[in-house]
Protein backbone atom coordinates (compact mmCIF):
# COMPACT_ATOMS: atom_id res chain seq x y z
CA UNK A 1 0.00 0.00 0.00
CA UNK A 2 1.14 3.24 -0.84
CA UNK A 3 0.39 6.00 1.06
CA UNK A 4 0.42 9.98 0.05
CA UNK A 5 -0.48 12.28 3.19
CA UNK A 6 -0.87 15.59 2.45
CA UNK A 7 2.11 15.54 0.29
CA UNK A 8 3.41 19.49 -1.21
CA UNK A 9 6.11 19.62 -3.56
CA UNK A 10 7.24 22.97 -4.66
CA UNK A 11 10.45 23.99 -7.38
CA UNK A 12 11.39 27.10 -5.70
CA UNK A 13 8.29 29.46 -5.47
CA UNK A 14 6.68 27.09 -8.08
CA UNK A 15 3.85 24.43 -6.46
CA UNK A 16 4.02 21.38 -8.33
CA UNK A 17 1.91 19.29 -5.81
CA UNK A 18 -0.51 20.59 -2.90
CA UNK A 19 -1.67 19.18 0.16
CA UNK A 20 -1.77 15.60 -2.19
CA UNK A 21 -3.27 12.54 -0.82
CA UNK A 22 -4.04 9.34 -2.69
CA UNK A 23 -3.84 5.84 -1.27
CA UNK A 24 -2.72 3.13 -3.82
CA UNK A 25 -3.44 -0.78 -2.84
CA UNK A 26 -0.98 -3.69 -3.58
CA UNK A 27 -0.94 -5.32 -7.26
CA UNK A 28 -3.65 -1.70 -8.32
CA UNK A 29 -2.39 -0.82 -11.50
CA UNK A 30 -2.76 3.18 -11.62
CA UNK A 31 -2.62 5.88 -14.32
CA UNK A 32 -1.48 9.37 -13.63
CA UNK A 33 -2.97 11.50 -16.92
CA UNK A 34 -3.20 15.29 -17.17
CA UNK A 35 -1.08 18.29 -18.75
CA UNK A 36 2.67 18.67 -18.77
CA UNK A 37 3.32 20.60 -15.37
CA UNK A 38 0.82 19.36 -13.61
CA UNK A 39 3.12 17.09 -11.03
CA UNK A 40 2.57 13.67 -12.92
CA UNK A 41 6.05 12.82 -13.31
CA UNK A 42 7.06 14.68 -9.60
CA UNK A 43 4.72 11.72 -8.01
CA UNK A 44 6.95 8.99 -9.28
CA UNK A 45 10.15 11.17 -8.87
CA UNK A 46 9.25 11.50 -5.03
CA UNK A 47 8.28 7.84 -4.71
CA UNK A 48 11.60 7.14 -6.23
CA UNK A 49 13.32 9.52 -3.79
CA UNK A 50 14.74 11.58 -6.43
CA UNK A 51 13.12 14.39 -4.88
CA UNK A 52 11.99 15.45 -1.29
CA UNK A 53 8.55 16.69 -0.68
CA UNK A 54 8.43 20.01 1.14
CA UNK A 55 5.27 19.14 3.53
CA UNK A 56 3.43 15.80 4.32
CA UNK A 57 4.70 12.05 4.38
CA UNK A 58 4.70 9.19 1.91
CA UNK A 59 4.98 5.72 3.08
CA UNK A 60 4.91 2.13 1.49
CA UNK A 61 3.75 -1.06 3.09
CA UNK A 62 3.29 1.02 6.32
CA UNK A 63 7.10 2.11 6.03
CA UNK A 64 7.98 5.60 5.88
CA UNK A 65 9.78 6.89 2.70
CA UNK A 66 9.70 10.33 3.09
CA UNK A 67 11.16 10.60 6.68
CA UNK A 68 12.57 7.23 6.94
CA UNK A 69 14.47 7.09 10.18
CA UNK A 70 18.17 5.93 8.92
CA UNK A 71 19.57 5.69 5.03
CA UNK A 72 19.23 2.01 5.97
CA UNK A 73 15.66 2.09 6.42
CA UNK A 74 15.29 4.04 3.40
CA UNK A 75 17.20 2.24 1.55
CA UNK A 76 14.87 -1.02 2.69
CA UNK A 77 11.85 0.80 1.58
CA UNK A 78 13.46 1.75 -1.64
CA UNK A 79 14.43 -1.17 -2.54
CA UNK A 80 10.66 -2.38 -3.41
CA UNK A 81 10.22 0.18 -5.96
CA UNK A 82 12.16 0.12 -8.97
CA UNK A 83 11.51 2.97 -12.16
CA UNK A 84 11.61 2.69 -15.93
CA UNK A 85 12.28 5.90 -17.60
CA UNK A 86 11.11 7.84 -20.52
CA UNK A 87 15.40 8.11 -21.48
CA UNK A 88 16.13 4.24 -20.25
CA UNK A 89 19.06 5.32 -18.68
CA UNK A 90 21.00 1.85 -19.50
CA UNK A 91 24.29 2.14 -18.21
CA UNK A 92 26.24 2.28 -21.92
CA UNK A 93 29.64 1.37 -19.69
CA UNK A 94 28.05 -1.73 -19.55
CA UNK A 95 26.77 -4.91 -21.59
CA UNK A 96 23.10 -5.42 -21.35
CA UNK A 97 24.36 -8.49 -19.25
CA UNK A 98 26.34 -5.60 -16.88
CA UNK A 99 22.84 -3.82 -16.94
CA UNK A 100 20.93 -6.52 -15.13
CA UNK A 101 22.96 -8.34 -12.77
CA UNK A 102 24.34 -4.72 -11.57
CA UNK A 103 21.52 -4.28 -8.65
CA UNK A 104 21.00 -7.91 -7.87
CA UNK A 105 24.89 -8.29 -7.11
CA UNK A 106 25.42 -4.76 -5.66
CA UNK A 107 22.13 -4.03 -3.78
CA UNK A 108 20.37 -7.67 -3.56
CA UNK A 109 23.64 -9.75 -2.54
CA UNK A 110 22.99 -12.26 -5.65
CA UNK A 111 25.96 -14.69 -6.27
CA UNK A 112 26.91 -13.58 -9.94
CA UNK A 113 25.50 -17.14 -11.01
CA UNK A 114 22.44 -16.16 -9.58
CA UNK A 115 22.41 -12.87 -11.61
CA UNK A 116 23.38 -14.40 -14.83
CA UNK A 117 20.34 -16.63 -14.39
CA UNK A 118 18.26 -14.07 -13.44
CA UNK A 119 19.36 -11.42 -16.17
CA UNK A 120 18.86 -14.53 -19.13
CA UNK A 121 15.41 -15.40 -17.64
CA UNK A 122 14.37 -12.05 -17.50
CA UNK A 123 15.71 -11.39 -20.99
CA UNK A 124 13.79 -14.22 -22.28
CA UNK A 125 10.94 -12.50 -21.30
CA UNK A 126 11.65 -9.56 -22.87
CA UNK A 127 12.43 -11.06 -26.03
CA UNK A 128 15.83 -10.14 -26.14
CA UNK A 129 17.58 -13.24 -24.68
CA UNK A 130 20.07 -12.92 -28.12
CA UNK A 131 21.24 -9.66 -27.19
CA UNK A 132 22.48 -10.56 -23.63
CA UNK A 133 25.90 -9.63 -24.57
CA UNK A 134 25.43 -6.49 -26.57
CA UNK A 135 25.78 -2.92 -25.42
CA UNK A 136 23.08 -0.31 -25.42
CA UNK A 137 24.05 1.90 -27.92
CA UNK A 138 23.56 -1.14 -30.05
CA UNK A 139 19.78 -1.71 -29.51
CA UNK A 140 16.94 0.29 -30.65
CA UNK A 141 15.12 2.46 -28.44
CA UNK A 142 12.89 -0.43 -28.07
CA UNK A 143 14.74 -2.73 -27.20
CA UNK A 144 16.50 -0.62 -24.80
CA UNK A 145 13.36 0.05 -23.10
CA UNK A 146 12.58 -3.44 -22.73
CA UNK A 147 16.26 -4.19 -21.15
CA UNK A 148 15.23 -1.20 -19.20
CA UNK A 149 12.12 -2.60 -17.63
CA UNK A 150 14.32 -6.15 -16.95
CA UNK A 151 16.80 -4.13 -15.23
CA UNK A 152 14.45 -3.36 -13.02
CA UNK A 153 12.24 -6.02 -12.72
CA UNK A 154 15.75 -7.57 -11.86
CA UNK A 155 15.46 -6.11 -8.76
CA UNK A 156 12.51 -7.59 -7.77
CA UNK A 157 10.30 -4.89 -7.14
CA UNK A 158 6.98 -5.01 -5.96
CA UNK A 159 6.17 -1.16 -6.89
CA UNK A 160 7.06 -0.31 -10.55
CA UNK A 161 6.98 3.24 -11.73
CA UNK A 162 6.50 3.98 -15.31
CA UNK A 163 7.83 7.68 -16.73
CA UNK A 164 6.31 8.00 -20.19
CA UNK A 165 8.01 4.99 -20.70
CA UNK A 166 7.15 5.03 -24.46
CA UNK A 167 7.55 9.08 -25.14
CA UNK A 168 11.35 8.52 -26.90
CA UNK A 169 10.42 5.92 -29.10
CA UNK A 170 9.66 5.41 -32.64
CA UNK A 171 5.88 4.69 -33.52
CA UNK A 172 6.37 1.24 -34.26
CA UNK A 173 8.11 0.27 -31.50
CA UNK A 174 5.84 1.61 -28.35
CA UNK A 175 3.90 -1.50 -29.60
CA UNK A 176 6.39 -3.77 -28.50
CA UNK A 177 6.79 -2.05 -25.22
CA UNK A 178 3.46 -1.59 -24.48
CA UNK A 179 2.62 -5.52 -25.14
CA UNK A 180 5.23 -5.94 -23.07
CA UNK A 181 3.83 -4.28 -19.84
CA UNK A 182 0.31 -5.67 -20.56
CA UNK A 183 2.09 -9.02 -20.19
CA UNK A 184 3.55 -8.08 -16.71
CA UNK A 185 0.17 -6.32 -15.59
CA UNK A 186 -1.37 -9.69 -16.19
CA UNK A 187 1.28 -12.23 -14.87
CA UNK A 188 2.31 -10.20 -11.70
CA UNK A 189 1.42 -9.00 -8.77
CA UNK A 190 3.28 -5.89 -9.26
CA UNK A 191 1.74 -2.45 -8.42
CA UNK A 192 2.49 0.01 -11.58
CA UNK A 193 2.40 3.35 -11.43
CA UNK A 194 2.25 4.82 -14.58
CA UNK A 195 2.55 8.70 -16.75
CA UNK A 196 2.24 7.58 -20.05
CA UNK A 197 0.12 9.84 -23.03
CA UNK A 198 -0.71 6.67 -24.28
CA UNK A 199 -4.29 6.44 -23.78
CA UNK A 200 -5.60 3.03 -25.38
CA UNK A 201 -2.81 1.75 -22.76
CA UNK A 202 -3.76 4.04 -19.96
CA UNK A 203 -7.78 2.35 -20.69
CA UNK A 204 -7.00 -1.70 -21.00
CA UNK A 205 -4.05 -1.27 -18.47
CA UNK A 206 -4.91 0.53 -15.30
CA UNK A 207 -7.43 -0.20 -12.99
CA UNK A 208 -7.72 3.38 -11.94
CA UNK A 209 -6.75 7.04 -13.65
CA UNK A 210 -6.25 9.85 -11.45
CA UNK A 211 -6.31 12.97 -13.45
CA UNK A 212 -3.87 15.88 -12.33
CA UNK A 213 -4.45 19.51 -12.85
CA UNK A 214 -2.15 21.98 -11.02
CA UNK A 215 -0.72 19.90 -8.85
CA UNK A 216 -4.22 18.22 -7.51
CA UNK A 217 -6.27 15.58 -8.07
CA UNK A 218 -9.08 16.30 -9.80
CA UNK A 219 -10.82 13.35 -11.06
CA UNK A 220 -9.95 9.61 -9.72
CA UNK A 221 -12.01 7.22 -11.46
CA UNK A 222 -11.84 3.33 -13.14
CA UNK A 223 -10.74 3.89 -16.65
CA UNK A 224 -14.36 2.66 -18.08
CA UNK A 225 -16.14 5.50 -16.28
CA UNK A 226 -13.23 8.56 -16.89
CA UNK A 227 -12.74 8.28 -20.37
CA UNK A 228 -15.91 7.68 -21.20
CA UNK A 229 -17.97 9.83 -18.50
CA UNK A 230 -15.61 11.93 -17.30
CA UNK A 231 -17.55 14.22 -14.37
CA UNK A 232 -14.79 16.87 -14.56
CA UNK A 233 -15.00 19.62 -17.32
CA UNK A 234 -11.06 19.93 -16.89
CA UNK A 235 -11.19 16.00 -17.65
CA UNK A 236 -13.46 16.45 -20.41
CA UNK A 237 -11.21 19.06 -22.41
CA UNK A 238 -8.10 17.45 -21.67
CA UNK A 239 -9.13 13.99 -23.05
CA UNK A 240 -10.58 15.72 -26.36
CA UNK A 241 -7.32 17.19 -26.59
CA UNK A 242 -5.16 14.29 -26.13
CA UNK A 243 -8.10 11.68 -28.31
CA UNK A 244 -8.09 14.32 -31.15
CA UNK A 245 -4.97 12.90 -32.97
CA UNK B 1 86.02 26.32 -32.10
CA UNK B 2 83.07 25.09 -34.16
CA UNK B 3 79.32 25.34 -33.05
CA UNK B 4 78.70 22.37 -33.03
CA UNK B 5 81.25 19.31 -31.78
CA UNK B 6 79.98 15.67 -32.49
CA UNK B 7 82.21 13.91 -30.54
CA UNK B 8 81.92 15.94 -27.66
CA UNK B 9 77.96 15.64 -28.50
CA UNK B 10 78.55 11.78 -28.29
CA UNK B 11 80.49 11.84 -25.19
CA UNK B 12 78.05 13.64 -22.95
CA UNK B 13 75.04 11.62 -24.36
CA UNK B 14 75.50 8.92 -21.56
CA UNK B 15 74.87 11.53 -18.90
CA UNK B 16 71.86 12.94 -20.63
CA UNK B 17 69.96 10.48 -20.93
CA UNK B 18 71.14 9.43 -17.24
CA UNK B 19 69.22 12.59 -16.74
CA UNK B 20 66.34 12.23 -18.61
CA UNK B 21 66.13 8.95 -16.62
CA UNK B 22 65.13 11.14 -13.35
CA UNK B 23 62.89 13.53 -15.77
CA UNK B 24 60.68 10.91 -16.73
CA UNK B 25 60.22 9.04 -12.84
CA UNK B 26 59.44 12.60 -11.96
CA UNK B 27 57.04 13.25 -14.83
CA UNK B 28 55.79 9.25 -13.94
CA UNK B 29 55.40 9.67 -10.20
CA UNK B 30 53.76 13.60 -10.00
CA UNK B 31 51.56 12.34 -13.11
CA UNK B 32 50.41 9.36 -10.37
CA UNK B 33 50.06 12.45 -7.81
CA UNK B 34 48.23 14.77 -10.31
CA UNK B 35 45.76 11.93 -11.46
CA UNK B 36 44.98 10.56 -8.41
CA UNK B 37 44.64 13.28 -6.30
CA UNK B 38 43.11 15.22 -9.07
CA UNK B 39 40.34 12.65 -8.99
CA UNK B 40 39.67 12.94 -5.28
CA UNK B 41 39.56 16.90 -5.32
CA UNK B 42 36.56 16.54 -8.26
CA UNK B 43 34.70 14.12 -6.64
CA UNK B 44 35.04 15.65 -2.80
CA UNK B 45 33.66 18.76 -4.50
CA UNK B 46 30.85 17.80 -6.40
CA UNK B 47 29.83 15.70 -3.04
CA UNK B 48 29.70 19.24 -2.12
CA UNK B 49 30.35 18.64 1.58
CA UNK B 50 30.27 21.59 3.39
CA UNK B 51 33.62 23.31 4.48
CA UNK B 52 35.76 20.83 3.46
CA UNK B 53 34.72 22.17 -0.20
CA UNK B 54 35.32 25.79 0.63
CA UNK B 55 38.68 24.98 1.99
CA UNK B 56 39.83 23.12 -1.46
CA UNK B 57 37.76 25.45 -3.41
CA UNK B 58 40.33 27.98 -1.88
CA UNK B 59 43.49 25.62 -1.96
CA UNK B 60 43.07 24.76 -5.53
CA UNK B 61 42.59 28.49 -6.37
CA UNK B 62 45.60 29.23 -4.60
CA UNK B 63 47.62 26.84 -6.30
CA UNK B 64 46.62 27.85 -9.75
CA UNK B 65 46.96 31.83 -9.44
CA UNK B 66 50.75 31.21 -8.38
CA UNK B 67 53.87 30.01 -9.91
CA UNK B 68 54.83 26.99 -9.54
CA UNK B 69 58.35 27.91 -9.24
CA UNK B 70 57.01 29.62 -5.65
CA UNK B 71 55.36 26.53 -5.03
CA UNK B 72 58.16 24.65 -5.46
CA UNK B 73 60.55 27.24 -3.49
CA UNK B 74 57.97 27.04 -0.79
CA UNK B 75 57.69 23.52 -0.11
CA UNK B 76 61.79 22.73 -0.38
CA UNK B 77 62.12 25.87 2.27
CA UNK B 78 59.31 25.85 3.97
CA UNK B 79 58.87 22.12 5.20
CA UNK B 80 62.61 21.77 6.50
CA UNK B 81 61.53 24.37 9.11
CA UNK B 82 58.20 22.26 10.22
CA UNK B 83 60.72 19.30 10.56
CA UNK B 84 59.83 17.82 7.23
CA UNK B 85 62.73 17.05 5.63
CA UNK B 86 62.25 15.76 1.92
CA UNK B 87 64.34 15.12 -1.01
CA UNK B 88 64.56 17.24 -3.68
CA UNK B 89 63.19 14.63 -5.74
CA UNK B 90 60.16 13.80 -3.71
CA UNK B 91 59.43 17.72 -3.40
CA UNK B 92 59.52 17.84 -7.14
CA UNK B 93 57.14 15.00 -7.10
CA UNK B 94 54.52 16.32 -4.97
CA UNK B 95 54.90 19.86 -6.47
CA UNK B 96 54.68 19.11 -10.01
CA UNK B 97 51.82 16.49 -8.96
CA UNK B 98 49.69 19.00 -6.55
CA UNK B 99 50.21 21.85 -8.93
CA UNK B 100 48.77 19.76 -11.55
CA UNK B 101 46.33 17.91 -9.08
CA UNK B 102 44.41 21.60 -9.45
CA UNK B 103 44.22 21.45 -13.26
CA UNK B 104 43.47 17.83 -13.43
CA UNK B 105 40.37 18.12 -10.95
CA UNK B 106 38.94 20.37 -13.14
CA UNK B 107 39.26 18.17 -15.95
CA UNK B 108 38.18 15.43 -14.31
CA UNK B 109 34.90 17.98 -13.03
CA UNK B 110 33.99 18.61 -16.74
CA UNK B 111 33.88 14.56 -17.61
CA UNK B 112 32.04 14.01 -14.54
CA UNK B 113 29.42 16.71 -15.61
CA UNK B 114 29.17 15.48 -19.27
CA UNK B 115 27.58 12.28 -17.36
CA UNK B 116 23.69 13.16 -18.03
CA UNK B 117 21.59 13.10 -14.98
CA UNK B 118 19.61 10.20 -16.21
CA UNK B 119 22.98 8.04 -15.55
CA UNK B 120 22.30 9.36 -11.37
CA UNK B 121 18.84 8.64 -11.40
CA UNK B 122 19.00 4.97 -13.18
CA UNK B 123 21.70 4.11 -10.26
CA UNK B 124 18.92 5.68 -7.59
CA UNK B 125 16.53 3.85 -8.87
CA UNK B 126 18.40 0.55 -8.37
CA UNK B 127 19.53 1.57 -4.88
CA UNK B 128 23.28 1.50 -5.85
CA UNK B 129 25.39 2.48 -2.87
CA UNK B 130 26.88 6.02 -3.28
CA UNK B 131 30.21 4.44 -3.83
CA UNK B 132 29.75 2.01 -6.52
CA UNK B 133 27.44 4.94 -8.17
CA UNK B 134 31.18 6.45 -8.72
CA UNK B 135 32.89 3.46 -9.40
CA UNK B 136 30.76 1.89 -11.47
CA UNK B 137 27.97 3.85 -13.61
CA UNK B 138 30.51 7.78 -13.13
CA UNK B 139 33.54 7.51 -13.55
CA UNK B 140 34.09 5.17 -16.16
CA UNK B 141 31.86 7.25 -18.52
CA UNK B 142 33.38 10.45 -17.08
CA UNK B 143 37.25 9.20 -17.48
CA UNK B 144 37.44 7.85 -21.20
CA UNK B 145 36.35 11.07 -22.22
CA UNK B 146 38.86 13.33 -20.75
CA UNK B 147 41.94 10.92 -21.36
CA UNK B 148 43.19 13.68 -24.17
CA UNK B 149 42.72 16.18 -21.35
CA UNK B 150 44.45 14.41 -19.04
CA UNK B 151 46.99 13.18 -21.42
CA UNK B 152 48.17 17.17 -22.51
CA UNK B 153 48.75 17.44 -18.46
CA UNK B 154 51.04 14.58 -18.58
CA UNK B 155 53.07 16.04 -21.49
CA UNK B 156 52.55 19.27 -19.99
CA UNK B 157 54.19 17.90 -16.70
CA UNK B 158 57.18 16.59 -18.32
CA UNK B 159 58.29 19.47 -20.01
CA UNK B 160 57.92 21.54 -16.72
CA UNK B 161 60.32 19.18 -15.10
CA UNK B 162 63.73 21.51 -15.71
CA UNK B 163 61.94 23.94 -13.46
CA UNK B 164 63.29 21.58 -10.76
CA UNK B 165 67.04 22.40 -11.14
CA UNK B 166 66.14 25.85 -9.19
CA UNK B 167 66.03 23.11 -6.02
CA UNK B 168 68.97 20.73 -7.48
CA UNK B 169 67.03 18.02 -9.12
CA UNK B 170 69.32 17.07 -11.46
CA UNK B 171 67.20 16.03 -14.51
CA UNK B 172 68.09 16.05 -17.76
CA UNK B 173 68.63 20.19 -18.37
CA UNK B 174 70.13 20.57 -14.94
CA UNK B 175 72.67 17.72 -16.51
CA UNK B 176 73.25 20.02 -19.41
CA UNK B 177 74.14 23.00 -17.24
CA UNK B 178 76.56 21.02 -15.42
CA UNK B 179 78.08 19.73 -18.24
CA UNK B 180 78.11 23.04 -19.73
CA UNK B 181 79.88 24.52 -16.62
CA UNK B 182 82.50 22.50 -16.37
CA UNK B 183 83.70 22.22 -20.42
CA UNK B 184 81.92 25.85 -21.03
CA UNK B 185 80.54 24.27 -24.05
CA UNK B 186 76.90 24.64 -23.61
CA UNK B 187 75.05 24.36 -27.08
CA UNK B 188 75.71 20.72 -27.42
CA UNK B 189 73.98 19.65 -23.90
CA UNK B 190 71.19 22.21 -24.25
CA UNK B 191 70.64 21.42 -27.68
CA UNK B 192 70.30 17.64 -26.99
CA UNK B 193 68.62 18.06 -23.89
CA UNK B 194 65.40 19.99 -26.33
CA UNK B 195 65.66 17.50 -28.44
CA UNK B 196 64.86 14.41 -25.99
CA UNK B 197 62.07 16.25 -24.81
CA UNK B 198 61.17 16.70 -28.82
CA UNK B 199 61.94 12.86 -29.02
CA UNK B 200 59.29 12.12 -26.43
CA UNK B 201 56.96 14.78 -26.19
CA UNK B 202 56.03 14.33 -30.18
CA UNK B 203 55.08 10.99 -29.79
CA UNK B 204 52.95 11.64 -26.64
CA UNK B 205 50.97 14.11 -28.56
CA UNK B 206 50.83 12.16 -31.47
CA UNK B 207 48.92 9.69 -29.22
CA UNK B 208 46.78 12.17 -27.41
CA UNK B 209 45.67 13.10 -30.46
CA UNK B 210 44.50 9.26 -31.23
CA UNK B 211 42.68 9.55 -28.12
CA UNK B 212 40.85 12.19 -29.14
CA UNK B 213 39.93 10.99 -32.39
CA UNK B 214 39.16 7.97 -30.64
CA UNK B 215 36.72 9.82 -28.27
CA UNK B 216 35.11 11.69 -31.03
CA UNK B 217 34.30 8.61 -32.96
CA UNK B 218 32.96 7.18 -30.09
Amino acid sequence: MIVFDGVEKRFGSTVVLRDLDFTVAPGEHVTLIGPSGSGKTTILRLLMTLEKVNAGSITVGGDSLSHAPNEKALSAVRRRIGMVFQQFNLFPNMTVRGNLVEGPTRVLGLSKDEADSRAADLLELVGLADRIDAHPTQLSGGQQQRVAIARALAMRPSVLLLDEVTSALDPELVAGVLALLRDLGETTDITFLCVTHEMGFARDFSHRVMMFDGGRVIEDAPPERLFTAPEHERTQTFLQAVLRH
Amino acid sequence: MPLWDWDYAFSILPDLLLALVTTIEITVLGSVVALLLGLVFAVIRRARIPVLDQILWAFIEIVRSTPLLVQVFFLFFALPRLGITLSAFVIGVVGLGVHYATYTSEVYRAGIDAVPKGQWEAAAALSLPRSRVWTGVVLPQAIPRVLPALGNYVISMFKEVPLLLAIGVVEVVNAGREIGSATFRYVEPYTIAGVLFLLLSYPASLLVRRLERRSVRT
